[in-house]
Parts: structure tokens; sequence; C-alpha cells
């Protein structure tokens, strides 16, 4: 029985000794399952929608056969992959759709992450509704007059009024506020994660149904269910400041890479590689239908997009 | 709903003075309520929670996750002590990782079955290879392996805290009696609630994982040891002192070996809780299978999702059948593989080499990894099938209607009432209406405990979206508890149904629940809908498994009697298996109630909304004001209902 009882305690022990006694550094922290067999390994967050994982997969198809990297991806959501990012788990977030709060805290106070420059896509929020729904009744498509099809909009979940679906809480929204501020006759719904705001998109386009929905581009699902923007009281530099007093859209935000600020400097080609990383909205929309309507595995997806667009990614090894 | 029904037929099928007694109790309660209602009423006239009786945490909370940011990289408490504890828990999973790795599959499956051949039986051995090699087949096999070496350290982890736990409980009258409601509290803990603080301290990552499984697995193992060591026969004690032992002696020789069998369920029964954390560990980036499942929701791509789920099914059934016959082959024969002390260490040796020798020759022949071209995609047809499935059964179905219309009018009908109501009532009225509930079923303590956990959600100003919850939870558990007892009933009396069961439960029980999301969303719509619905089918296998137990283990004498009598089946079922049943039934309202809980975070991606949603937002957005105190407002509800749902009778034997 002695053995099993001092077991635990050697491991523990082992344990101490590893680490060292003096301080822990909880700015370098890898996965343990980074750099396994010696090769040389890149953490690359990924978040919940489909576009941030084509990023990902074409950089990790690149990086492991063109560099030799090995690549691990997590897949975290926007404001904890910036602590991991400031920590040293993950080495890059290759599209930022702009935090600056955390942009102050990490990148110009703690210098514990670095700008890795822009991605080369814009991104865009705003309200939609269904292209066939547009086309049957094209005044829809100005705010004004979103209460007249209040009653058309209504789902049990509702209530009495029109549902407008909101996603991912992660994602940035001033929706709640905007249909108090705009007097909307309207119950934000949250769907709570994308996939399911996803799911139940498809299925009201296959009932073609109408509904109204929080959504964004560059997005694949634009392909597959066209959709026409509803116009909301136009964006201007800080009308957003008071969350609680919005009455504007939402502003057009070309997204950002952002690196660990340590892998930025000692990273080698990975790092250099993920920097010069800069591709287009259509190219990312390629991708990411590949990925998430014909089910090809992120790894096939960037083979045959890297297979057809050479010239684009020379230029960034 | 359940619970507010169930007790009115429960009180009548109770005796005659057990009657009086919940009658005089309720009379109390009324009493009491007369002089108390006015004087509430008086001070603070709203029907809704009074502003005046609630605390604003949003500016500490956010203080201090600041500060932790902020001191994370300098402050002593981090550098000397959570830094070493983060890069300990790295290194030995890495440690782990590598030995796997290094093994080769062919190595680890070897080493698998071996283990299982000795401890188990050659059946199980077979049953082990071939799900590794299915982890193999499914292109899993770095993902399973790196869940696997975060579960060896994390059950290791948890077995060291719980024997801890466990010994200071067992050999102390004291400490039991304060170490009981810690572990109550863990264990109707959702695990979600905590993932965030451990976040905060620790960061995104697999040290974060660990320990938050570790707070979510240990409990089991600390009340069975305590269990075990407290049961130890009082002779061979008496023999052992008599001999002259010493405490510790006594403790090493005696009291350990005897509590052997409750050692071993401890085991098994953590094994099972920390692989069901792995997969929700991998929101905050633990690895490995879980974020397989979690990336591939990412794309709504359920076929891949379920690749990644099946090895979690098969590392789940594996370990709980091996681990399970560890325990059932007590006097130190193992299982089939027995034999005397010296016979076992040379089988376990030969197992040892031939496990070696298995893993070299993968390593000589450059094996190591998986081959690509062994691989099964199964995702494609999955998918095929769920559209399918989804197509035909979503809407116009003729009679019954689809699924969309259920889903509707299930949230018309019954979720909006039930919620509506539960918000329309004055606030003292819902927590009088808890505490009629929960004293005649338990005593003046258990009541109070209820009263008080609701009404910290109320302190805490989360009073309307924990009612909305509530009013989900309910539903849910009246639709788990109609569907588990019909469930339980069928397979209790045919032996058929139930070993056609068997598989089916273990699957749902296993499957991380984040698989059946998209399905769901598919079948439901975004809603309250399908939040009840994926509670229904996480809390179902519990309630139908033990259902079907108590069922069974309804004295065979009593029932031949019945028969005797000339009693038709549904007699039988009705007036002596179930009132002989009661307490089985009842502990499967306790588990319906805890488990249908557990899933309100899942509810909250699929848009149930209320407390579901703003802890996954505190999780997503890093704030721990709303993550935190919806967290904590999952922990009162889950209080308040196993309080309300658990009968005195049960209360003294888990002291045990």
């Amino acid at each position: 029985m002695r053995v099993r009882m001092t077991c635990p305690v050697a491991v523990t022990a082992s344990l101490v000794l590893l680490t060292g006694c003096g301080a822990a550094d909880m700015t370098k922290q890898a996965s343990p399952f980074a750099n396994a067999r010696g090769t040389k390994t890149v953490t690359l967050s990924v978040q919940s929608w489909v576009g941030a994982q084509s990023n990902v997969a074409v950089a990790q198809y690149l990086l492991e056969h063109k560099l030799g990297y090995r690549v691990d991806t997590v897949q975290v959501d926007e404001i904890p992959a910036w602590d991991a990012l400031s920590q040293g788990r993950v080495d890059a977030i290759l599209e930022d759709w702009g935090h600056p709060d955390q942009e102050k805290r990490y990148v110009d106070d703690k210098k514990t992450i670095a700008r890795g420059g822009e991605l080369g896509v814009t991104g865009h929020i705003g309200w939609y509704v269904p292209t066939y729904f547009a086309k049957q009744h094209p005044d829809v498509t100005n705010w004004k007059n979103l209460n007249k099809y209040a009653s058309q909009f209504r789902t049990a979940e509702s209530g009495g009024k029109g549902q407008l679906m909101d996603g991912s809480p992660s994602y940035v929204t001033n929706d709640k506020a905007l249909v108090d501020n705009l007097n909307l006759d309207y119950q934000v719904v949250f769907a709570g994660s994308e996939a399911a705001q996803i799911t139940q998109i498809r299925r009201f386009a296959k009932e073609r149904k109408p509904f109204l929905t929080y959504w964004y581009a560059p997005q694949w699902l634009l392909k597959k269910v066209p959709m026409t923007e509803v116009k909301l009281p136009a964006y201007k530099e800080g009308c957003d400041a008071d969350p609680a007093k919005v009455t504007c859209g939402y502003p057009h935000t070309p997204l950002q890479k952002y690196l660990n600020a340590d892998f930025a400097k000692d990273g080698g080609k990975a790092a250099a590689f993920l920097k010069k990383f800069r591709w287009t909205t259509e190219d990312q929309n390629e991708v990411s239908l590949m990925i998430a309507d014909q089910k090809l595995t992120p790894e096939q997806a960037s083979e045959k997009w890297v297979d057809s667009h050479a010239s684009t990614w020379k230029k960034w090894l | 709903m359940a619970t507010l029904t169930t007790p009115a037929p429960r009180l009548a099928a109770l005796p005659g003075f057990l009657r009086h007694q919940a009658v005089r109790k309720l009379l109390l309660l009324a009493l009491a309520a007369a002089v108390l209602v006015p004087l509430a009423n008086a001070r603070w006239s709203s029907g809704s929670w009074p502003a005046t009786l609630t605390v604003d945490l949003t500016k500490p909370l956010t203080g201090a996750s600041d500060w932790i940011i902020d001191n994370r990289d300098s402050h002593p408490l981090f550098l000397y002590f959570f830094g070493h504890l983060s890069n300990g828990v790295v290194l030995s999973v890495r440690a782990v990782y590598l030995v796997l790795l290094g093994a080769g599959w062919a190595g680890v499956t070897a080493a698998g079955a071996l283990i299982a051949w000795r401890v188990a039986g050659v059946r199980l051995a077979l049953g082990t290879a071939a799900a590794f090699l299915a982890c193999g087949l499914l292109g899993m096999w770095v993902p399973t392996m790196q869940t696997l070496a975060l579960m060896v350290v994390a059950v290791l982890a948890s077995v060291v805290v719980g024997v801890l736990l466990g010994l200071a409980g067992g050999l102390s009258e004291r400490l039991d009696r304060a170490l009981r409601p810690v572990l109550d509290t863990m264990q109707v803990l959702p695990a979600f609630a905590y993932l965030l603080p451990v976040v905060l301290v620790f960061g995104i990552g697999v040290p974060a994982a660990v320990l938050a499984t570790v707070v979510y697995a240990a409990p089991p193992m600390a009340r069975l040891t305590a269990l075990g060591l407290r049961g130890a026969d009082k002779e061979v004690l008496e023999a052992v002192d008599s001999l002259g032992a010493t405490a510790r002696q006594r403790l090493l020789t005696a009291r350990i070996p005897l509590a052997r069998k409750e050692l071993l369920l401890g085991l098994n029964q953590t094994i099972m809780m920390a692989l069901s954390m792995a997969v929700i560990a991998s929101v905050i980036g633990a690895g490995g299978l879980g974020d397989r499942v979690y990336q591939a929701l990412a794309s709504v791509d359920v076929g891949a999702a379920l690749a990644a789920g099946i090895p979690i099914v098969l590392l789940a059934v594996v370990l709980d059948r091996v681990t399970a016959a560890a325990g059932d082959g007590s006097d130190g024969s193992y299982g089939s593989g027995g034999g005397d002390g010296p016979a076992r260490w040379t089988a376990w040796a030969y197992a040892g080499a031939a496990a070696v020798a298995v893993a070299l020759t993968g390593r000589v022949a450059g094996r190591l990894d998986w081959p690509d071209a062994w691989t099964v995609p199964i995702a494609a047809p999955v998918n095929d099938a769920v559209g399918w499935m989804t197509d035909h059964l979503y809407s116009g179905v003729p009679v019954v209607g689809g699924t969309a219309d259920w889903a509707g009018r299930f949230t018309t009908w019954v979720l909006d009432p039930v919620r509506d109501g539960l918000q329309g009532l004055p606030w003292w009225a819902v927590l009088l209406l808890v505490a009629a509930i929960a004293w005649p079923i338990g005593t003046w303590r258990t009541a109070l405990t209820a009263v008080l956990a609701l009404a910290a959600t109320g302190v805490l100003g989360v009073w309307e979206p924990s009612l909305d919850t509530l009013s989900q939870v309910l539903a849910a558990v009246a639709v788990t508890l109609v569907l588990g007892f019909a469930t339980g009933i069928a397979a209790a009396r045919s032996d058929r149904v139930e070993r056609l069961l068997r598989p089916v439960l273990d699957v749902f029980q296993t499957m991380p629940q984040f698989v059946y999301l998209i399905p769901v969303v598919a079948l439901f719509g975004v809603g309250r809908a399908p939040a009840v619905a994926a509670a229904v089918v996480y809390a179902l296998p519990a309630v139908v498994r033990i259902t079907t137990q108590g069922l069974r283990q309804v004295d065979p004498a009593a029932m031949e009697s019945a028969r005797s009598l000339g009693a038709t089946g549904a007699q039988q079922l009705r007036q002596v298996q179930l009132p002989l049943a009661r307490p089985a039934l009842l502990l499967a309202v306790n588990q319906g109630v805890v488990l249908v809980l557990a899933v309100v975070i899942i509810g909250g991606l699929v848009g149930g909304g209320a407390l579901g949603y703003e802890a996954v937002f505190g999780l997503a957005q890093g704030d721990l004001a709303t993550g935190l105190v919806a967290g904590a407002a999952i922990v009162c509800l889950g209080l308040m209902l196993d309080r309300v749902t658990q009968p005195a009778d049960r209360r003294t034997k888990k002291g045990a």
C-alpha cells in the first residue's frame, strides 16, 4: 500500500523540480500539445464563424505544406482569444472585428500583443431580410417601414411582436438598444450561437418564410440564402459611443490580424508569413463555401483553393 | 410543472399520521405568511423583486477581473502559485501525450486491450481494441490521444483530491459534517458556472480545463472514499487494533483495503464525470475531441461533429465497463484473469511485455501515426440522413403536424403560461410556494435552504431571468419524467426492451450535448423549445435507468402475492410496483432535475435565453459580472430544486 500512497507525492515533487522554484511566467504558456516530436508548432485561434475558419485553414495548409510547421488550432471566442494571445497560448488571431478596449489594454499598455496588419477583407454588420421577401415588398428594406411588417415576422418565441433574430453572444450588437430607440415593434431573440442561427435561417429559406435577422458580410451563407440589407440610420464616427443611446447602424470595419508579441519577434518564417497573409473577400468566401456548404474538410477546401490561386499565396511566403 | 404537481398524490400515498404532519407544517407556514406578507407588501408594494433587496455586483466583479488581468504577469500570487500549478498541469499533460504518441497507434491499442484483459477479461479486451481502432478509422487518432492525455492527468488529480477529502471526511466526524454541504454544492454546480473564473486566472487552455474538471469530478471520489472508510467492518478493525497497530498502519492495512470496492466505484464515477467535462472544457480551449466537436458545429456540420463524438462515447463505454469490472471482481481476483498473487503479477508482466513489443514493432516499422488511408468518412452520409430527417419532419407531416408546429405549440401552450405565471406571481408568493412544497417533503431546514437559494437569485438581481429559466426547467423535467417513467416501466417489464435500450441509453448519456445542438434547432427552430428538447435528451437516460432498476428491485414476494390474488398487470404495476419503488422514482425525479439544469447553458446556445444565454455571454465576452452572476443564479436554482425534490429520508442516507 505504501507504494501507492507515495506515488502522487513523488509525481508532485518531480513536477515542482521540473518547473523550477523560481517565478513562473504567465505570459509564456504554450499548449501542451505544441512542438510534439520536435516539429515547430504554430497555434492559431479559430473563431466560431466560418470566415475565420477559412483564414485559418488556408494559413494552416500553407504553413504545413510549404513551410514545414505543425499547426494546432483552438476554437475560442473573440475576447478570450485576446487574452489567450497575450499569454502565448495562441500565436495569432487572423480576423478581428475591432475591439478598441482590448487593443488599448494589450497592444498599447501591456505590449504583449502586436499588430499583424490588415486581412484584406472588410466586414459589415447589418439587418437582413431574405431577397425573395424584399422583392415582394421593396419598402421593407428601410427601417422606417419595419413596423408595418412586424406581424409577418412573428414567431412563437417573439410573443406578439416581430422577431429580430440575433446570433452568438460573442458578436458585437446594439440591436436591443436599436429596437428600443427606433421605437420598433420587435423582439430581439438571441439564437445563442451562429450554428443555431444559420440552421434557422436555412430552415426559413427552405419554407420561403419571411424573417429579419442580424447578419454580416462577408459570409458564405449569403450565397446560399440571398439576403438584402435593411437600411438603418447611417453610421457616423462616434454615434455608437453610448451603447444605450445608439440610433445608428453599424460601421464598415477593415478586419485586422494580431500576433503574440514574442511570436511576432521570434516566430521566424511563420510570423513573417502570417503578417503578409492578405486576401480578398471573394477568396475567403470561396473557401468558406466549400467548408460550410459542400462539407469539405477545411484541409480539402484549402488544398483546392491553394492549387488554383498560386499567384496570391506565393507573395506571402 | 412536475415538481409543482407531484407532491399532491405523493402526500395522499403517505400514511395517516404523516399527512397530519404535512398539514400541520402547511398551517404553520400559512400563519407565518399571514404575518409576513402584509409587512412585505407594505414596504415593497410592487409584485416584482424589490430593488432595495438587490445587490449589484457588477462593479466589484469587473474590478476583480481587471485586477487579475493587470496583475497576472507580475503579482507573486500568480508567479509563485498559479503559474507553477499551470506549468505543472501543462508538463504532465504533455508528458502523457508524448508517451501516447511515442507508443504509436498499435502500441496504445495493444496496451489498452491488455489492461482490459487483465482487469476485466477477454470480451472487454476485444471491445477495447475495437474501440481504439474505431477512433483511428474515424480519423480522430490524434485528438483522441489529446483527450486521453488530458483525461489521465485530470482523473489522477481528481482521485488525489477526492481521496484526500474522503480520508478527511471518513476519519473525522466533524470534518465530514463540514465537507458535506461543500460536496453537495459542487455536485449541483453546473459545469459552465465555474469555467469563467478558472479561465480568468489560468487563461484559455489545458490548465484551466484540467482544474475545472477536478472541481467537477472529485466529489464522487471524496464521497465514496468517506463511505468506504466508514463502512469498514468493525470486527476487522478491532482485530487490527488488538494487534497493536498504529493509527497509520490501521488505515493503510485495514481500512483502505476494506474500502476497495467503494474506491473503485468512486474511480469509475470520477472517470465518467471527467470525460463529460473534457467536452464542455472545449469551450475554453482544451483541445482534443471536444474541440473537434465544437469546431464542426461552427460550420453546421453534424456529421463531422458526430465523427468526433463517437470516440468520446467509445472511450466512455470502455472506461466505464473496465473500471466497473474491476470493482465487481472483489476478493482480489480480477475478473476472469484471476489467480493468486505471484501468478497474477506474472500475467501482468507478460501483458506489459506484449504491449511494449507491439509498440516497438510499430516504431521500427515507422507506423506511429494512424495511416491517412485507413479512415472512413462518415460525415457526408450522416449529414444526408440528418437533412432528410429534418426535411421530412419539420412541417407538413399529415395528421400529427411537423416538429416545428409542435415546438410552436409547446412554446405557446406550455412554456409561455408557466413562465408568465411564475413571473406574474408576486415575489413573496413564489417563495411561499417553494416553502410549501419543500417543507412537507423534507425538514424545516430543507425548506429554508430552498427558499434562501431562490431568494438569492433575486438579491443577485436576476429574478426575472431566473424564473424564465425555472419555467424551462420545470417543463423539461415534466416531459422527461413522462417519457422516462413510461420507457422505464416498459424496460422493467420486458428484458428484450431493456437489452435494446441499453446501448441507446449509453450513447445518449455520453454523447457530448454539443452534437445534437444542430439537429435540435433543425427540428424545433430557434427558441426555448429546442432548449427543452436538448435537456430532455440529456436527462432521459438517467431517469429511465433509475426507474427500471427501481421497479425491478421490488420485492418478488410482494409481486408474487399480488399475482396470486389475481391482480392484472396494470393493477400490479399501479398498486404494488410503483408504490414500492417510490424511493427510486423520487431519486429519478431528483436526478432529472439536476441533469436538466446542467444543460441550461446548452439551451442558451440554441435560443433558450435567460440565465443560460447570460452565462454563455459572460464566457464569450469575458464579462465576469454577467457570467458569474448568471452562473451563481443557476447554482441557486439547482440547490433549490435539489432540496425541493429530495425527500428527508434520503438526506440521512447520504451522510453514510
